[in-house]
This record gives C-alpha cells, sequence and structure tokens, in this order.
C-alpha cells in the first residue's frame, strides 16, 4: 500500500506539507526540548526535585483535589445530564447553553469570582463561616475551582449516552413489574457507565493542568495549598530551569497515562455499543 | 458535545408511569439539585464579576478603562488575538483538508498530535518555550547577542498562545469535513474548476458556521490564556500584560472594581462565543 490512496481531489501536498511542518513548529519541536532539558539532567538530580518532599506535598494536593473535583461531576455532572436530557422544565435551553461556560471563560476569571463569592465576606461564604467551613484559600477551594472547570467534559460526556438508553426497554421493563432502582441498574446504568468513566477521566485530566483559576482561591502555601503546576512557575520564577522541566516531564508523562486511558474507556464504550446493537 | 436535543426525546408527557407521586418528586428532586448545584458553582460567580465591576457605579466602571495600563492590556490583548487567530485558521482549513479530503497512513496519530495542546497543562504549554528562548533557554544566548527578544516580549506571548490554540479550529472543521462527504468536491473538480475555485465555491458555503465557531472559540481561548502567557510575559505592566494578566495585578493590589471591569469584558466575550455556539447549532450542524 502506499502512504496515501489516489484521489482526483488536489490540494494534499499542500495542505499536508503546511500541517506537519507547522504542527512540528509550534508544538513537536517546543516539546521535545522539554524532554530534552529533562534528559540532560543527571538522575540524582532528577530524583532529588520530583521526590522533594515540597513537590510530594503538591501532587498530593494536586492529584487529591482533582480526584475529588472529578468524583463530584460524576455525580452533579450525572444529574445535570439526565436533567437536560428527560425533564422539560422552563429554561432548559438556556441551562443547557450555559454548562459550556467554564469551558469559554478565561480561567483568570473564574478564580477571582469564584474567591470573591466563597471569601468569609462572600455571597456564600458567609453562610459557610459560622460552620467553621472555610473555602477560600484552603484545599476545599481548589476542589471548588477545579470542579467548576472540569464540569463541563462530565456534563457533555454523559449527555449522549443518556439519548442512547432505550426507553421502551426501561417502559417494558417497568410493564413487568421491575422497580425504578432495578431498571436504573440494569438498563441505564450499564449503558451510560463508560460514558460515565469518560467524563471522570476528561475531567480529571483537565483539573489536573488547570493553573489559572486555582492559584486565587487557594493561597498558595507550600506543602499545604501549592499545587503542581504553580511549584513549576516559582522554579521557573528562580531561573530554575531543569527543576521545572523535571516537574513538567513528570506532569506530561501523567497526562499521557491519563489519555491512554481515555482512550480504552472510550473504545470499551464502543466494543459495548456494538455488542448492544446485535 | 451535543446540546439542542429534539423536544420528543426530552418530553415526558406521553410516557406510561410518570404521573406516579414518586416519579414527580424524583423529578423535581433531579431539577432542584442541577439547579442549586449550578447556582452556587457557575451562576454566583458569573453575577458577581457584573455585581463587583458596577459596584462603585457605571462612572468608576468606565473610568477604569481609562487606566493607561488598562488599555495598553486590551490593546495587546487585541493584537494578539489579530495575529494568532487568522493563523490558527489557515492551519485548521489546511488539516481539515489534509485530513477530510485524503485517506493516507498515519491519519490517527496526526489527529491525536494536534490535539496534543488540549492535554497538556497550561504551564508546561509556556515553559517549553522559555526553555527554548528564554535567558537561559538553549537560544538564549543567541538571542541576546543580536538583540532579540522573545520571552518576557510580544513573540513568546504570541507563540505561547499560539500553541494552547492551536487545535480549535481544526477540531471542529475535521469531523464536519468527513461528515460532508468529498462528492460535491469531486463533481466540481472533474467538471474542470480548479482547486482554490473548488475550495472557495463548493467547501467554504459548507463548512462556513462550523468554521464560525471554531474561529470565536479560538478567539475566545487566546484573548482569555492565562497560564502559559503568564509564564512567558515576564508581567511588564503596560507592555507585556494582557487581560488576563492584568486581572491578576488588579486584583492584588485590592482594585477589586478595575479587576472585574477587566473580567465582565472577558465574561462577555465568553457569553458570545455561547450564543455562536448556540446559533450555529441551531443551523442543524451537530457536533459529535
Amino acid at each position: 500500500m502506499s502512504f496515501r490512496q489516489p484521489s482526483v481531489l488536489p490540494g494534499f501536498g499542500l495542505t499536508f506539507g503546511f500541517t506537519t511542518f507547522f504542527l512540528s513548529a509550534i508544538v513537536l519541536l517546543p516539546l521535545a526540548a522539554l524532554a530534552l532539558a529533562a534528559a540532560s539532567m543527571h538522575w540524582s538530580d532528577f530524583v532529588h526535585v520530583v521526590l522533594s518532599p515540597r513537590a510530594l506535598g503538591s501532587y498530593r494536593l494536586s492529584f487529591g483535589a482533582s480526584f475529588l473535583a472529578a468524583a463530584i461531576n460524576l455525580v452533579f455532572g450525572f444529574i445535570i445530564a439526565w436533567t437536560l436530557v428527560r425533564y422539560e422544565f422552563p429554561g432548559r435551553g438556556l441551562i443547557d447553553a450555559l454548562i459550556d461556560m467554564p469551558f469559554a471563560l478565561p480561567t483568570a476569571v473564574s478564580g477571582i469570582a469564584l474567591t470573591s463569592v466563597f471569601a468569609q465576606n462572600g455571597w456564600i461564604g458567609r453562610y459557610l463561616e459560622p460552620w467553621g467551613v472555610k473555602v477560600a484559600y484552603t484545599w476545599l477551594g481548589v476542589t471548588l475551582a477545579l470542579t467548576l472547570i472540569s464540569m463541563p467534559f462530565a456534563v457533555r460526556a454523559v449527555q449522549p449516552a443518556l439519548l442512547e438508553v432505550q426507553r421502551d426497554l426501561e417502559e417494558a421493563a417497568e410493564t413487568l413489574g421491575a422497580g425504578r432502582l432495578y431498571v436504573f441498574r440494569r438498563i441505564i446504568l450499564p449503558t451510560v457507565l463508560p460514558a460515565l468513566l469518560t467524563g471522570f477521566t476528561l475531567a480529571f485530566a483537565r483539573a489536573l493542568g488547570e493553573y489559572g483559576s486555582v492559584i486565587f482561591i487557594a493561597g498558595n502555601l507550600p506543602m499545604k495549598t501549592e499545587i503542581t503546576p504553580l511549584l513549576i512557575v516559582i522554579h521557573l520564577e528562580e531561573f530554575d530551569y531543569h527543576g521545572a522541566a523535571a516537574l513538567g516531564v513528570v506532569m506530561l508523562g501523567i497526562s499521557f497515562v491519563v489519555l491512554l486511558a481515555i482512550n480504552l474507556l472510550q473504545a470499551w464504550g464502543r466494543r459495548r455499543h456494538v455488542k448492544a446493537a446485535h | 458535545m451535543a446540546a439542542a436535543l429534539p423536544a420528543a426525546l426530552a418530553g415526558d408527557a406521553t410516557r406510561p408511569g410518570q404521573h406516579t407521586r414518586l416519579h414527580s418528586l424524583v423529578r423535581w428532586l433531579f431539577i432542584a439539585v442541577s439547579l442549586t448545584f449550578l447556582a452556587a458553582v457557575l451562576l454566583a460567580p458569573l453575577v458577581t464579576v457584573f455585581v463587583t465591576a458596577l459596584e462603585r457605579g457605571l462612572q468608576a466602571y468606565l473610568h477604569s478603562f481609562a487606566n493607561p495600563d488598562t488599555a495598553a492590556a486590551v490593546r495587546l490583548t487585541l493584537t494578539t488575538a489579530l495575529v494568532v487567530v487568522p493563523i490558527n485558521t489557515m492551519f485548521g482549513l489546511a488539516a481539515a483538508w489534509a485530513i477530510a479530503k485524503f485517506e493516507f497512513r498515519g491519519k490517527s496519530i496526526l489527529i491525536t498530535l494536534i490535539d496534543l495542546p488540549l492535554a497538556i497543562s497550561p504551564v508546561i504549554s509556556g515553559m517549553i518555550f522559555v526553555l527554548l528562548f528564554g535567558l537561559h533557554g538553549w537560544f538564549g544566548v543567541w538571542l541576546r547577542e543580536h538583540d532579540l527578544s522573545i520571552i518576557f516580549a510580544l513573540p513568546g506571548i504570541m507563540l505561547a498562545t499560539m500553541f494552547v490554540t492551536f487545535p480549535y479550529v481544526a477540531r471542529e472543521l475535521i469531523p464536519l469535513m468527513q461528515q460532508l462527504g468529498n462528492d460535491e468536491e469531486e463533481a466540481a473538480i472533474t467538471l474542470g474548476a480548479g482547486g482554490w475555485m473548488t475550495f472557495f465555491r463548493v467547501t467554504l458555503p459548507k463548512i462556513r458556521w462550523g468554521l464560525l465557531y471554531g474561529v470565536v472559540l479560538c478567539n475566545a481561548r487566546a484573548m482569555g490564556e492565562f497560564g502559559a502567557v503568564s509564564v512567558v510575559s515576564g508581567h511588564i505592566r503596560g507592555l507585556t500584560n494582557t487581560m488576563p494578566l492584568h486581572i491578576e495585578i488588579l486584583y492584588n493590589e485590592y482594585n477589586f472594581v478595575g479587576a472585574f471591569a477587566v473580567a465582565s469584558l472577558l465574561t462577555l466575550l465568553a457569553a458570545l462565543t455561547l450564543v455562536v455556539k448556540t446559533l450555529v447549532e441551531r443551523t442543524g450542524y451537530r457536533r459529535r
């Protein structure tokens, strides 16, 4: 087989050439620079940076808060997607459009707005304060910011899957005397499970790399409320390029593992879909 | 990310067993939980932006844009978007033509590589350009000898923004053009039309709505990028401060009206982006 199948359409050389050239210049070569910068470090220096107590503290917060945010979005993303797909109520179209807001809104704006709402004297923060719940400048605030920015990924992953649940199957089951919970467990959940997990992983991946919205609400205390991307920025500001590159490579490696997981989950979902169709 | 569901799928009135008390209880519970969650996490912050921006009155709001540093930040953001968005649009069109119109080996790898910037933390997106062009970077010495600056200057801001917004137009166009097929283009070419004529007269009219949304989204991300630009900009007031970076500076100086005034502009831009998205979906074109 040759590299390309014949076609009467012109322009392959031009567009393919431009695409690969531009991709290499803007994306691939700069990324290679990062890998090389980390590779040029001595192994013990690399380990010293990526396993320093401060780095470990930042991983704990970044992973813990991202995982928690993705879990919150797993639950609320499902409820919101269900509400939008199954129920008719005034303002549904508007809410559906608003779901994408965190995707279009600059992260700095989300950050300062969330901080002022959940600060001690903020609209919501003032009602949490008497209960001893502090959101702004704690790990709770970090989780909240990550929940907001990763919310559309969870909702939009589940929505199309919920549309595909066969309503006549549900009705048949109910006619035959199945309870609502049984229908949910045996008919709805199996159909949307791959989409739920994909949404969870997409939200987790997005939350892990987030910087802009978190630094406003986090308080940024080393070991306590300092996320890994912020630690990279601190290394860069001290002109410690190697330290920054080492942490960057660790984050990149984790992103690739998460991406791989997403691809496997989606392949699993497609296989189940094909099987169900037969 | 399909939105705008057909009414027939969403309507419940004709379904059996929907009018029992339990069902309507669950229904209202779900709607209430959804609305409360969205109100607290999404709506309250959005409303706060405008309320805080206007808390000292319209005069103070408008006055905050008269500040020369704020005006410079708005200008820098517009300049950056004006350069980055057309380049990424051209790239998106070229990539979509190559990928949607032809079958070649390694296509799925190419698509994955184009999506790569979406999976990378914005901080890393900025850092890679610092490693290349920064003071202690690979080309740092050479650039200094030739009196050129990329990092802490306009070219670095543009490069980082270009990296971050790289996939948006291509991602909109590739599935759209794949779905529309090649028949009409092949007919045009067979009847003697040239390649450019086929593109402008046959393909472009078909994809214009998807292209519009891709460009608008790319623009919103370009104007709003914080992490990557923050790493390469150097935060020099009036010189290398984009709008999102200027928001940070004003906020840290407790100038809340100023910070939220700039934020309100970017919020309106995001709202406009969603309006365009909704209108584009109304034209019948659905994203995957």
